[in-house]
């Protein structure tokens, strides 16, 4: 029973209640670091570890929250892992960091974050909260990671920094510019709704 | 250019070339669920207006005065977001004791704003790119109008769009990213005007 829950509860962000493709949310901070692959990494890596972790935290925290200042509570304790990912990152990746900008910081605002406690980590056990928070982070991280791998290859014909496509490839340079990332996550949301509502028409 | 047209240069980049929306996608959780309509959209990206143009220069002075006298610039997520929080709670219970058709108008938005990525992000690019004080409020001016506008332009299309036939997967979101993908193309026709350094 509690192994069932657990799995339901890894799986559901991942497929049908993916928090890009259903709510469309947290998209602000990363969308503008996806024109490379290895940035992308770096970035869904930070937010899938402050989405864990302050999943984690407010659940344990979860009866001794008074409700009334529980949003101020939470953005302390979001913050509080982002700066971590920030000075990680600064000591060990500084040109990465550089890259990042003020981007790293953004993660607190990632509405998934704030989302997935208000909605399950006040509720829920602290166990089960951590999974959920991983599980939300991983199924944002891999629509990112979708999105990037399709804008630096058409947009520089590469892939993770390596030439992948010969000389004979035109670079699309509108993948890597703004407009790029709006068309290819609008491209990609439409193919999976169009997907899934086919198969739910057919329950 | 002059050091004393800055402020000036990075007003109109921070509207057309560097748009905080259309460049760095900031603001899209609320940019799509609320452009639905021309009314919402116009009281929010007011308040919008309003709020960057008032926490840039006050998380400028924190920073300067507060956090590098201390050492604490790695403290600046958590201080920036508490002076925007405190500021936009401040500026909500005035409005609501002193001026009830503005509280109507602009109040109501103004929780949605502490969440909305464009006002840490304004912050976090003022300290980057180590902006004076003055140029900090006319950055969070400009980035302001320029949300204001792209919300008003996307609320005028998808008001025209209700009567158009749209693919099922695409309606919503995924119709809304196209135009703002278009939007972001044409606003690209303004790149070398100014750069935005």
């Amino acid at each position: 029973m509690a192994n069932k829950l657990l799995r339901k509860t890894f799986m559901e962000p991942l497929g049908k209640n993916n928090p890009v493709f259903v709510q469309i949310l947290g998209i602000c901070s990363t969308l503008a670091v996806t024109n490379k692959l290895q940035n992308t990494m770096v970035m869904v890596l930070g937010v899938m570890f402050t989405t864990a972790l302050s999943s984690l935290t407010i659940s344990l925290l979860r009866n001794h929250i008074p409700s009334r200042i529980r949003m101020m509570v939470e953005t302390m304790v979001i913050a509080t892992f982002v700066i971590i990912v920030d000075i990680v990152l600064k000591a060990f990746y500084p040109e990465m960091w550089k890259q990042l900008g003020p981007y790293v910081g953004l993660i607190i605002t990632n509405c998934i974050i704030m989302g997935r406690i208000e909605a399950f980590a006040l509720q829920n056990k602290p166990m089960l909260s951590l999974v959920d928070g991983l599980a939300s982070g991983l199924g944002y991280a891999y629509v990112l990671l979708a999105i990037a791998f399709v804008r630096e290859l058409l947009g520089t014909g590469s892939l993770w920094g390596y030439q992948i496509l010969g000389s004979w490839w035109t670079n699309w340079s509108i993948m890597i510019m703004p407009p790029g990332g709006f068309f290819v996550l609008a491209i990609i949301i439409w193919i999976i709704r169009e997907k899934f509502m086919k198969e739910a028409k057919n329950d | 250019m002059t050091d004393s047209l800055l402020p000036f240069s990075v007003f109109f980049a921070s509207i057309f070339t560097g748009n905080i929306l259309l460049t760095n996608y900031l603001g899209m959780c609320s940019f799509l669920s609320v452009s639905k309509e021309l009314k919402t959209s116009t009281g929010l990206g007011m308040a919008v207006i309003f709020v960057m143009a008032t926490t840039t220069p006050l998380n400028w002075i924190v920073y300067q005065y507060l956090l590098i006298p201390f050492g604490l610039e790695y403290l600046r997520f958590i201080v920036f977001i508490i002076v925007i929080a405190a500021f936009v709670q401040l500026t909500e219970m005035t409005l609501e004791r002193y001026s009830e058709p503005l509280y109507q108008s602009l109040g109501i938005f103004l929780p949605l704003i502490t969440v909305n990525c464009a006002i840490l992000g304004v912050s976090l690019f003022m300290v980057i790119r180590e902006y004076t004080l003055l140029t900090s409020f006319f950055f969070g001016l400009g980035s302001g109008i320029g949300w204001f506008i792209a919300i008003i332009a996307m609320a005028g299309i998808r008001q025209k769009l209700k009567n158009a036939k749209i693919p099922p997967g695409l309606e919503g979101p995924g119709i809304a990213l196209v135009i703002a993908g278009f939007m972001a193309m044409a606003f690209m026709g303004f790149s070398g005007m100014i750069a935005l350094s």
